[in-house]
């Protein structure tokens, strides 16, 4: 019993991760660059949706749409105002280090807003958990309202790249920006909706992180994004069902990781996995394999 | 043409030396500033701190700017150094009383043992490319801060005992002494580390990257950072020279820790964490990548910052961020530097032409 809810908890993490790890390879797709403050956008998400519930006794639907609006504008514009200008700069490491900048400045915003202490974050799912097998598996809602949240994102953004013609103008973005604005796409444009399409995804996933484990602080996001990004590069950076995959078995490994062997080395484990996984398919699972050419 | 080549021997020999200059200097106005009590006790705490944060920066650098890979996982390195140095000067204590022997003996085992680990990381990482590699490396600075705080190892009579569940369990004799105390880390290493230390050991970092680079050797790093498939079309065996690049930034690393690790009175391992990593790596790319004099200034000002910034108490991390994010957008937005290019351009115009 206790391995089906520990396979539970840990596709639900990894449906988690699996969305943060969405905006990392979109992001990454398009614009090339690692998008360190991700993880930061996450927690901006959580505390919206908190100060929605607790300070104006909104309804959780209401203060999860309205995290999602914040971290969507948000998003916009960190990419408008510290990215764009570096997007086409020599080296690829200024436009890491100015996410790094991003990264830490949103940090400090939120410690100065709202404080260093912790606050307790209220589960937005108010459903029943669900007791299976006369009550000795419980599986909680949140957990529940996860995957399955997690399930349609990936189905609704699969849809969207591939049916609609600003999804496939990502794609072609994603392929050869030259080449795309020749043909009339927006670039910008089409950036700029990626990272608001990321950033929204981070507000869902971190409403989603803080309700299954609801301590909130302004460095909450930092490691759960580390693990995200990982995630993405495990299922190979770049593809979206790669993310997904690879966020999902990144939960499972962890919790199982936690439970089996030790609670101080579960994220050892994961790394460690997540570098063998590397060294027998260095592109990740999912990853295109570019041959270099002369 | 050997003209030329002379001269350019020259310049490099200069600028190797304005180095090492600069870093004299600096020691001699601390100094001065020191024994005529202009310096303030907040300024005194940072000189050590910013020796080997210069240092960890230096051998960053050499990975980062000289061998064109990007390690987010330097952090680990320099954690392996300073517990391997911090345990062996703890267990040391009583068996060597000679304190520049054993601070001596701590330094090299730091920058062996990091040297070490940097080899076995090196060996398949180095396998990967860009990001890919750059993950991995962060992957490994996690795992060691994990492994350095599971494990407890003590010594007495018998020996070494060594244990991954908790101090009770090393099942120490009477007088037995506990060093790694899993996630408290070591604490009661000695104070040896002085600024004259540091500085010494700066140099001796410089000069070995300094000579590394303007080697064969250094060379034939660089051409394999340009033009990875022409290096290997001449014959150069790519991942020697990449493993020589790493392993010897690791053991600088090591020494960093080292240093780091004698200054302090307790050491975690979870200081050593991402964000050390993170901010060795602004200093290499807000110094300049491959510049090893940027390095220096940069880490010496970022490290300052914070504490001039101190008056401004609740919001200087703050500020910091944003001095950062607009320190990286002047410097390398090309419209800023098309800006820059056109309005100060004739002030610049002698290292515009050098650039190219």
């Amino acid at each position: 019993m206790s391995f089906i809810s520990y396979l539970v908890n840990g596709i639900s993490l990894g449906s988690v991760y699996a969305i943060i790890a969405l905006g990392y390879t979109m992001v990454y797709g398009i614009a090339k660059m690692l998008n360190f403050a991700h993880g930061d956008v996450i927690m901006v998400g959580g505390y919206a949706a908190f100060t929605m519930m607790m300070s104006m006794n909104t309804s959780p639907l209401v203060a999860v749409l309205v995290s999602i609006v914040v971290c969507t504008v948000l998003g916009v514009l960190i990419e408008t105002i510290a990215y764009r200008p570096l997007l086409e700069a020599a080296s690829s490491l200024a436009v890491l280090i100015t996410a790094i900048g991003v990264s830490y400045f949103l940090q400090n915003i939120v410690l100065l807003t709202f404080g260093s202490s912790t606050k307790s974050f209220q589960s937005v799912v108010t459903l029943p958990n669900l007791k299976l097998a006369g009550g000795s598996l419980v599986i909680t809602s949140t957990a529940i309202v996860t995957i399955l949240a997690c399930i349609v994102i990936m189905i609704a953004l699969t849809l969207f790249i591939n049916k609609t013609k600003p999804g496939q103008a990502m794609l072609a973005v994603s392929e050869d920006k030259g080449a795309a604005q020749l043909m009339g796409i927006n670039v910008n444009g089409t950036i700029a909706l990626t990272f608001a399409i990321g950033s929204g995804l981070a507000a869902i996933a971190g409403v989603l992180l803080c309700s299954a484990y609801p301590a909130l602080t302004p460095y909450t996001g930092s490691m759960p994004g580390i693990k995200a990004f990982t995630a993405a590069v495990f299922g190979g950076i770049g593809s979206i069902p790669g993310a997904m995959v690879g966020g999902i078995l990144m939960g499972v490994i962890e919790i199982f990781a936690k439970a089996y062997i030790s609670t101080q080395l579960s994220d050892a484990i994961v790394f460690l996995i997540l570098i063998i996984v590397l060294l027998v398919k260095p592109t990740g699972l999912f990853g295109k394999n570019i041959q270099e050419k002369v | 043409m050997t003209v030329m080549i002379e001269k350019m021997k020259k310049k490099t020999r200069t600028n190797n030396l304005i180095n090492y200059a600069i870093v004299i200097a600096a020691f001699a106005v601390i100094q001065v500033m020191k024994s005529t009590g202009n310096l303030s006790s907040l300024l005194n705490g940072l000189l050590i701190p910013v020796c080997s944060y210069i240092i960890l920066a230096v051998s960053l650098n050499l990975v980062v700017g000289i061998s064109g890979e990007l390690s987010l996982g330097h952090a680990g390195f320099m954690s392996v150094g300073a517990f391997a140095s911090a345990f062996f000067s703890k267990s040391m204590l009583d068996a060597i009383p000679f304190v520049p022997l054993r601070f001596g003996l701590a330094i090299v085992i730091g920058a062996a043992a990091a040297g070490v680990i940097g080899v076995l990381i090196g060996i398949p990482v180095l396998r990967l490319r860009g990001d890919y590699l750059a993950i991995v490396t962060l992957a490994f600075g996690e795992i060691i801060k994990n492994v350095i705080t599971i494990f407890y190892i003590g010594i007495d009579g018998n020996g070494i005992h060594v244990s991954m569940k908790d101090k009770m369990s090393l099942h120490l004799e009477e007088g037995g002494n506990v060093i790694l105390n899993g996630p408290q880390g070591i604490s009661g290493t000695p104070k040896n580390a002085t600024f004259l230390v540091g500085v010494l050991l700066v140099l001796i970092t410089l000069f070995i990257v300094q000579n590394l680079i303007n080697s064969r050797d250094g060379r034939a790093i660089m051409s394999i950072r340009d033009n990875r498939i022409a290096a290997e079309s001449i014959g150069l065996n790519v991942t020697k020279y990449k493993l020589m690049a790493f392993t010897v930034s690791a053991a600088l690393a090591g020494v960093a820790g080292a240093l780091y690790a004698h200054n302090l009175s307790s050491l975690v391992a979870s200081k050593f964490d991402f964000n050390l990593s993170i901010l060795a790596l602004v200093f290499v790319v807000l110094g300049g990548i491959g510049s090893i004099r940027g390095s220096i200034i940069a880490a010496v000002v970022l490290t300052a910052l914070p504490e001039m910034l101190r008056f401004l108490s609740d919001y200087r991390m703050l500020i910091y961020a944003i001095v950062l994010i607009v320190m990286m957008l002047l410097n390398w937005s090309p419209k800023a530097l098309e800006l820059r290019e056109r309005y100060l351009g004739r002030f610049f115009k002698k290292t515009a032409k050098e650039g190219k």
